[in-house]
């Protein structure tokens, strides 16, 4: 049943390629007004560089979290995907990995861009990559939360930002900090371990989490 | 009545019809208390205490602040409390107590920045740091904002009791994280900041009128949350004869009940 909705939504989300590709230029182009917007002195963008890769990144995922569920909510599949008691659960995995695989994995496999044209060295930009690929789950995971939250509501985009966005700082903090931490000569282990086990802790309770918003939404 | 007798008083007054009048009768005495607690801290912590050999008359501002600071996380916990209740147990009330409870707490986390920015000024010299409290405080806000945002937005109380119950929870969850985290940065970006914790040793006048202070927020949060919980059980609980007072104030009033 995973598998079976995995494939589902993956092939919707190639059918529609475009919006995954308007989420990675919205990544590249929000990254790339900062230095627009200020001096861009080589240092300054060094130390810039990693937190707003990571800012890009938040917000190119808050970017693409309302299609997630929200087409689905209309048309009434979600509901009856609710009603397959048993696979419930397998079918939410699939559409989680499914989202993250066509936002957060390109998004981090082209990372490395912005890091390049913030001049950063290659260490730290391994290091933003793989910081990328541990948070940018997390950030699906929360943002489904959001997203299943706001089925309920007749709120925008706005809220769905305002209920997502601090609940994603931590992820901001230690993935930013890592990058940060390994220019400063310190390493970045620490940081990518705590978001592994951030990653592992949203796993267990996010889908849960999700599931009840949107058995409240659908209610 | 039976239920009380069968020592489950909270089941009882789980209905909000019946948790209705008790909440009128607290209230006038629990803001009585507030405003009283409140007068004597402000006495002690205002004429009394002494002033601080370091941070002079602008010290002060602590009588107001940490109580608010206090009740803002306490706030969170409770809202997070009824939200597993109104999960759990699927209880009316205990939903319709964390909504009443969301404005104060955010109010209560307003004031502590506002306060603390104020003493920044003298003491370190600017409104603002980004301290590991400051920064959490202001996520707090922030969270308040969501729970509030979201009952907003959401037209079916049923759904808006059960939306709002799941947010505080997570929200919860994440408080701890958050601290944890913005600790973590603020580490490996200022490692010589300001430090609240390091603070000299109060004298006793000072932490007795910010215990009095303290016990005139929880007065003030209580009751405030209670008048606005009174005034969601109007909107949302069917009207009927349960309730006298409710009448009398409906005639009273020419503008009568809303819904």
């Amino acid at each position: 049943m995973f598998l079976a909705s995995l494939q589902r939504d993956l092939r919707l989300l190639l059918r529609q390629a475009s919006e995954a590709w308007l989420v990675l230029v919205f990544f590249l182009l929000i990254a790339s007004l900062f230095p627009l917007a200020m001096q861009p002195e080589p240092k300054t963008l060094l130390a810039i560089g990693p937190g707003v890769s990571w800012v890009s990144a938040l917000l190119s995922v808050l970017l693409s979290m309302p299609r997630m569920f929200a087409a689905d909510a209309q048309d009434g599949s979600l509901e009856q995907m609710l009603l397959q008691s048993e696979a419930w659960m397998s079918i939410l995995l699939g559409k989680l990995v499914a989202h993250w695989l066509a936002s957060g994995l390109p998004l981090s496999l082209v990372a490395p861009l912005i890091g390049l044209q913030y001049g950063l060295d290659l260490n730290a930009i391994a290091v933003l990559l793989a910081g990328l690929l541990l948070g940018t789950p997390i950030l699906t995971l929360i943002g489904a939360i959001a997203a299943a939250l706001n089925l309920s509501a007749r709120g925008g985009g706005a809220l769905l930002a305002l209920l997502m966005l601090p609940l994603c700082i931590p992820v901001l903090v230690f993935g930013a900090g890592a990058v940060e931490a390994q220019a400063a000569g310190l390493g970045a282990e620490a940081h990518l371990s705590l978001l592994a086990a951030g990653l592992i802790l949203a796993a267990i309770l996010a889908p849960w989490a999700c599931s009840t918003a949107i058995r409240i939404a659908m209610d | 009545m039976k239920a009380i007798e069968n020592g489950s008083w909270w089941s009882h007054y789980a209905a909000p019809a019946r948790f209705y009048p008790l909440a009128g009768h607290l209230v006038t005495p629990l803001f009585l208390m507030a405003a009283v607690l409140a007068s004597i801290g402000l006495y002690i912590g205002f004429i009394v205490a002494p002033t601080d050999w370091q941070q002079g008359e602008s010290y002060r501002i602590i009588f107001i602040h940490v109580p608010a600071a206090w009740m803002s996380m306490i706030i969170y916990l409770a809202m997070a409390f009824w939200g597993v209740l109104a999960l759990v147990l699927k209880t009316r009330l205990s939903a319709m107590m964390l909504q009443a409870l969301a404005p104060t707490g955010a109010w209560m986390t307003f004031v502590a920045l506002w306060t603390g920015a104020f003493w920044g000024k003298p003491t370190w010299g600017t409104y603002w740091v980004w301290d590991a409290r400051i920064t959490s405080e202001l996520i707090l806000l922030f969270l308040y904002f969501g729970v509030i945002g979201l009952r907003a937005s959401i037209d079916d109380d049923r759904k808006a009791d059960k939306a709002c119950a799941l947010l505080s929870i997570v929200g919860a969850v994440n408080v701890p994280i958050i601290y944890f985290s913005v600790k973590w940065w603020n580490t490996l970006h200022q490692g010589a900041s300001v430090s609240l914790t390091a603070a000299p040793k109060m004298a006793q006048t000072m932490l007795t009128a910010m215990l009095i202070m303290t016990a005139a927020a929880w007065a003030y949060s209580i009751a405030a949350s209670l008048v606005r919980v009174r005034s969601l059980i109007i909107q949302r609980e069917p009207r009927s004869s349960w309730d006298k007072s409710l009448k009398n104030q409906a005639e009273a009033s020419s503008a009568g009940v809303p819904r």
